[in-house]
């Protein structure tokens, strides 16, 4: 993984993040500040959703109040004004990211960025076989006798969609292993990955292990095949450096709601060349050049991929997001998560009966960590943590494949974010070492 | 309202001492008839597979199969003793008021005469997310049920 430097103007504090300035984060997000069955909210569910800080919540607000207008469309002053700071959110987010502006695509969510690319690519399949598109769009077709790789670590959001693509155009969809702790098999990778190789699709960081997979090796194992990579980047993005053109991925995807920005919004990155070459997804306004009754020209990427109204506020809410993480350092953000995803890993193995899932303590990973109660299911971890107002995620967290490689079909996750402190990953592990003994496990 | 109410001793005494778990370790009586479903709840991956054999308009055995959490295998568990001797009748019947109970957010309580044992899961009607844990099995018992009696 490449680390992007922050830039200069944004160099607003260099130092290491601790607890003090965490509680003044705090201070910026009002739904951290209640009472949960009586005790004070311990939030370590960032992995599914995150919080909002004040200034995300107030750019939505502030855009319905003063802007709000169809985009793209119409002369009046507040089309011309919603239209600027929609697009503006759109050179936040690619600069953010290292992407480009035309390569910077609105999506609702990740899951539907990964949509998009596997309905794109089976609409080049229908297109060049009946000649139309560009050249590089035949290059694009996936059918019989191509192989799709996917991990066994997937979120079901990167596994469902290739398993359709394949469906739909009869290539063979496979998986790159895990290994017990939770690591790709790059040897057995470097085996499955081979000249019919389509499209390699994995996850930058794992939502259940943690894991942080090393990018720059199966890009390069893609390379030298021609294979197409697509990245699941929802839980990298929010939490670490990102630059998409020193990872050299094809296509990226995250979601603006695990990054401190509303539901709704997610982002699609892809390559220019790619996405002006692909057909589109969804078609209908907004993405056209030419109509006639028998057929449509469609314009160019962004918009390509753009049909219909799109989720403006929600778009302008993300840039407020990119900007609350600029401003704290997303390299400050991912050192202090690495410190609380440590402190979990080693707090939880010293616990009796806790097996932890992924990488073991002084092993990289994210600042989450998943785990099995001997003896007590998910669901009861989930709701004797909750009495005392700690939220968690317990169940499979879309992963079912990975659990069963486990041996598991459901564990409890904590995750954390910029807005957690140790106390709270100390009261998380206080309230976990009385789990077995309340329900006499 | 406290977790105790939730996790009452029975709850997890039945949770650890599953009463009919085994279908492959028992038989259906000779003459009955039997019918069994397998439910799963997709949020959690709880999973129950359970069989019922019914003679001469009475419920034989109850056995299952499952893999869940406290809750949900507790309740299996207090079905059995609950259904076994019932009249099909009376079964659909106390499923029902199970049902109510469970789906009214703790407005409708549970009478032990009729519930016996079942009355203890009345707390779970205030956990929103945990009912479906509770009524994997009944469902299960009734989809069962109507099949045996079919």
């Amino acid at each position: 993984m490449t680390a992007v430097s922050t830039p200069a103007s944004l160099q607003r504090s260099m130092n290491a993040m601790d607890n003090a300035e965490v509680l003044r984060i705090r201070n910026d997000f009002p739904v951290l500040h209640q009472q949960v069955n009586g005790q004070a909210l311990v939030y370590l569910d960032s992995g599914a959703t995150s919080q909002n800080p004040l200034s995300v919540i107030e750019a939505e607000q502030e855009f319905y109040e003063q802007r709000n207008a169809a985009v793209h469309r119409g002369a009046h002053h507040l089309a011309v004004e919603a239209t600027e700071v929609f697009e503006d959110a759109r050179q936040t987010v690619a600069d953010f990211i290292g992407a480009g502006y035309e390569e910077t695509v609105w999506t609702s969510n990740a899951t539907e960025g990964l949509n998009l690319i596997s309905y794109a690519l089976s609409n080049a399949t229908l297109w060049a076989a009946q000649g139309r598109g560009s050249s590089a769009l035949k290059d694009l077709a996936v059918g019989p006798g191509d192989d799709i790789v996917v991990t066994e670590m997937e979120h079901h959001a990167n596994l469902i969609p290739w398993q359709e693509l394949a469906f739909r155009t009869g290539a063979t969809l496979k998986y790159i292993p895990v290994t017990d702790h939770g690591a790709l098999r790059l040897d057995a990778a470097a085996e499955i990955v081979g000249e019919r190789t389509k499209v390699l699709a994995f996850t930058h960081a794992s939502n259940v292990l943690g894991t942080i997979n090393p990018v720059q090796e199966l890009v390069a194992m893609a390379r030298l095949v021609g294979a197409l990579v697509v990245l699941d980047a929802c839980q990298s993005v929010p939490h670490m450096p990102i630059n998409v053109k020193d990872l050299g991925v094809d296509f990226a995807v995250f979601s603006g709601h695990k990054m401190l920005a509303p539901t709704g919004v997610g982002v699609l990155y892809g390559k220019q060349e790619l996405l002006d070459a692909l057909p589109p997804f969804l078609t209908g306004g907004s993405m056209i050049t030419t109509v006639t009754m028998e057929r449509a020209e469609y314009l160019p990427a962004p918009q390509r991929f753009e049909a219909g109204t799109q989720r403006i506020s929600q778009a302008v809410a993300l840039a407020a997001a990119v900007n609350y993480l600029t401003e704290t350092g997303v390299d400050r953000i991912h050192a202090w998560e690495a410190t609380l995803g440590q402190r979990l890993v080693k707090g939880l193995e010293s616990i009796d009966g806790i097996r932890v899932v992924g990488p073991p303590s002084g092993t990289e990973r994210i600042g989450l960590a998943a785990f099995d109660v001997d003896g007590v299911h998910a669901h009861d971890v989930g709701q004797f943590l909750d009495a005392r107002g700690i939220a968690v995620r317990v169940g499979h967290h879309c992963a079912q494949p990975l659990h069963r490689r486990l041996g598991l079909t459901a564990t409890t996750r904590a995750s954390t974010y910029l807005y957690n402190t140790t106390d709270d990953v100390d009261a998380f592990l206080d309230a976990v070492s009385g789990v077995r003994a309340y329900f006499q496990a | 309202m406290s977790l105790d109410q939730l996790y009452q001793q029975i709850i997890l005494d039945h949770s650890k001492q599953r009463h009919g778990s085994g279908l492959a370790d028992t038989a259906a009586p000779a003459g009955s008839s039997t019918g069994q479903s397998h439910q799963l709840n997709p949020v959690c991956g709880d999973e129950v597979t359970l069989r019922l054999a019914v003679a001469d308009g009475t419920v034989q055995q109850i056995s299952w199969d499952g893999a869940g959490c406290s809750i949900s295998m507790a309740s299996a568990s207090v079905l059995t003793d609950l259904g076994e001797g019932m009249s099909v009748a009376e079964l659909h019947s106390v499923i029902d008021t199970f049902r109510e109970v469970l789906r009214s957010r703790g407005k409708v309580h549970a009478d032990p005469e009729i519930l016996g044992d079942a009355a203890a899961f009345e707390g779970v009607a205030r956990y929103a997310a945990r009912v479906k844990c509770a009524m994997i099995s009944w469902v299960a018992a009734e989809d069962a049920l109507n099949q045996a009696s079919a």
